[in-house]
């Protein structure tokens, strides 16, 4: 199992706080959202898209793109915050979260949102049109990365779609599991066990490595060596910690999808991230 | 019927390609052709329906019509919200292919009885549903299935099943096919079942009726104002389908008939199968005898409805 010691400890960086307030700005005109599903995952979208992945915002639909599918449709109000922040569409729409006129729903969706490339929220779906995806573009040069969290791997889809991606080599398919360990309830070895996680991808003929999930430069260094086998797959389980940057919401499943926050709850996590008002 | 069907997705395969077909787990030799002269455009992934739906979606999604093969129940109950999800609210071109509508699979049991397949697919937004009557109409209706945004669903009955249609009626996308024109009596019925509707209104014929026949190949979309024009002038209306009476053919002539003020008041009966798993095994049409749905069921509830 991955060293619980190198996760948690580091301090966020600048580029990290104002993602995250960026996500609070969309949390706090609904005043709900799954706030820390978003802060486990900043880190790995950051690195996506600040260092990884080929996109033009002004050209969504490029076609030698590289594609993320966000399987982990929950934790949109961190995709959102970097798509704004990379210019798929305006910072004000933030503010539209879950608003009726607003495309930005609780859930990500395809053909709404600009830099979507599914619609998830419902789990287990993504690694499979990841793999469709996948197919399609085979030796064209975009990438397929599909992030899925930890607790969708109770999902038995996910697993059949493993199975589909290494029968095909897919070595330009990438899986970062948000592994956070918590899911709604409470913990995910509480609810449903999935260690040792990376040996069963392994076992499924995917080629696994584990990082430090909130480092942003072993991040990048991980996914620099994808693939990690060539003619395989490749999963980069990213360990993380649920609310990542906000002391209070850490780990705490009563901030999982909290609803009607108070003025005085958006303002402590914005002060925990450090705004200067 | 399925091997027409399978057939014409070669036929388009060589002309178009787009187009690619992928089957769960079918039989040895299924599409040998397509295999062989187009490896690449050929998949075969496993039971593991929900993951070959969301595959096919990824696929659509990157410019391929996709025409994705398998047992009708399997394609439809075990991986009901990748086609919800993957399929319709992304409208992927995917061409569902469900082997065995209906009660094909009478001595396999339950778990491959495809009886409320129209019923669950009917609500989802996007969603096509073909059920031809025979092989030659699915050979028409095939060419028509590339194009169409969205998924479409298409019901397969059992091989050989008489031609009924007339290959002078074009096939256009939600309109019914009248196989027997007649006055005041209206059977409506849709896929294979058309031959044993036909049956039943000859023998009404044979007792002084004229019973008119409409087939609904396409039961999603409809053209509703084509059906009401066939329902217009009619006092009798039954409905036969080889699917539960819920959801089906008889719940949508139902809809139309409460929402519609014709003029002539209708007498109206949905001959279909009834709200439990069927029982018994044996051939396809001794199974659906079993079930109600037979030319002496509708002949009788036409006849009841005369009284």
């Amino acid at each position: 199992m991955y060293p619980e010691s190198a996760h948690t400890s580091g301090a966020l960086d600048a580029r990290s706080r104002e993602l995250r307030l960026k996500a609070v700005t969309a949390f706090a005109a609904a005043r709900r959202g799954h706030l820390p599903s978003a802060f486990s995952l900043v880190e790995i979208l950051r690195v996506l898209y600040d260092r990884v992945m080929r996109f033009d915002p002004v050209r969504p639909q490029w076609e030698e793109r590289d594609r993320l599918i966000f399987s982990k449709g929950h934790g949109c109000l961190a995709l959102y915050a970097i798509l704004a922040d990379k210019g798929f569409f305006p910072e004000s729409e933030l503010l539209g979260f879950c608003q009726p006129e607003g495309r930005l729903g609780g859930h990500p969706e395809f053909g709404k949102v600009p830099g979507v490339e599914a619609s998830t929220g419902s789990l287990g779906h993504g690694l499979s049109m990841g793999v469709g995806r996948a197919l399609a573009l085979r030796g064209q040069g975009p990438r397929v990365f599909v992030l899925d969290s930890d607790g969708e791997c109770d999902e038995g889809s996910l697993w059949e779609a493993a199975l589909g991606a290494a029968k095909h080599r897919l070595d330009h398919l990438t899986v970062l599991v948000d592994c956070n360990h918590m899911q709604s309830y409470g913990s995910t070895a509480e609810v449903l066990p999935l260690d040792p996680l990376a040996d069963k991808w392994r076992a499924f003929g995917i080629a696994a490595e584990e990082v430090d999930g909130h480092d942003p430069d072993r991040l990048e260094a991980a996914l620099a060596r994808v693939p990690f086998q060539p003619g395989r797959p490749s999963v980069l389980i990213c360990h993380t910690v649920k609310g990542k940057g906000v002391p209070f919401m850490e780990n705490n499943p009563s901030w999982h999808h909290k609803n009607r926050a108070t003025d005085a709850e958006i303002a402590a996590v914005r002060a925990a991230l450090g705004e200067v008002r | 019927m399925r091997r027409t069907c399978l057939d014409s997705v070669y036929r388009l395969a060589k002309e178009d390609p787009r187009i690619v077909f992928i089957g769960s787990d079918l039989g040895s030799g299924t599409l040998d052709a397509f295999k062989r002269e187009m490896p690449e455009r050929f998949f075969m992934e496993g039971i593991s329906e929900a993951h070959v739906v969301g595959m096919a979606a990824g696929m659509a999604l990157e410019g391929r019509i996709v025409y994705l093969n398998t047992i009708a129940t399997f394609l439809t109950r075990r991986c009901y919200e990748q086609v919800v999800l993957d399929l319709c609210l992304h409208r992927a071109r995917v061409r569902l292919i469900g082997s065995g509508g209906g009660l094909v699979y009478a001595p396999l049991g339950p778990t491959h009885e495809a009886i409320e397949d129209v019923a669950i697919l009917r609500p989802l937004p996007g969603m096509r549903i073909l059920a031809p009557a025979d092989a030659e109409e699915m050979a028409r209706i095939m060419p028509h299935t590339v194009e169409p945004e969205g998924p479409i669903y298409i019901r397969l009955g059992k091989g050989g099943d008489p031609v009924v249609t007339d290959p002078a009626q074009p096939f256009r996308w939600g309109m019914p096919a009248l196989l027997r024109p007649g006055r005041g009596i209206l059977l409506i019925t849709t896929g294979t079942a058309a031959g044993l509707v036909l049956e039943a209104a000859a023998r009404l014929a044979a007792a002084g009726h004229d019973p008119a026949v409409l087939h609904l190949p396409c039961l999603k979309p409809i053209h509703l104002e084509a059906l009401r024009a066939h329902l217009a002038p009619m006092g009798t209306v039954v409905t036969v389908e080889e699917h539960v009476v819920t959801g089906g053919l008889g719940s949508l002539v139902a809809e139309v008939l409460a929402e519609t003020p014709f003029p002539v008041p209708k007498r109206f009966r949905r001959v279909g199968l009834g709200d439990a798993f069927p029982e018994g095994y044996g051939s396809q049409a001794s199974l659906m005898g079993m079930c109600g749905v037979s030319a002496e069921a509708v002949v009788s509830t036409v006849l009841g409805l005369l009284a």
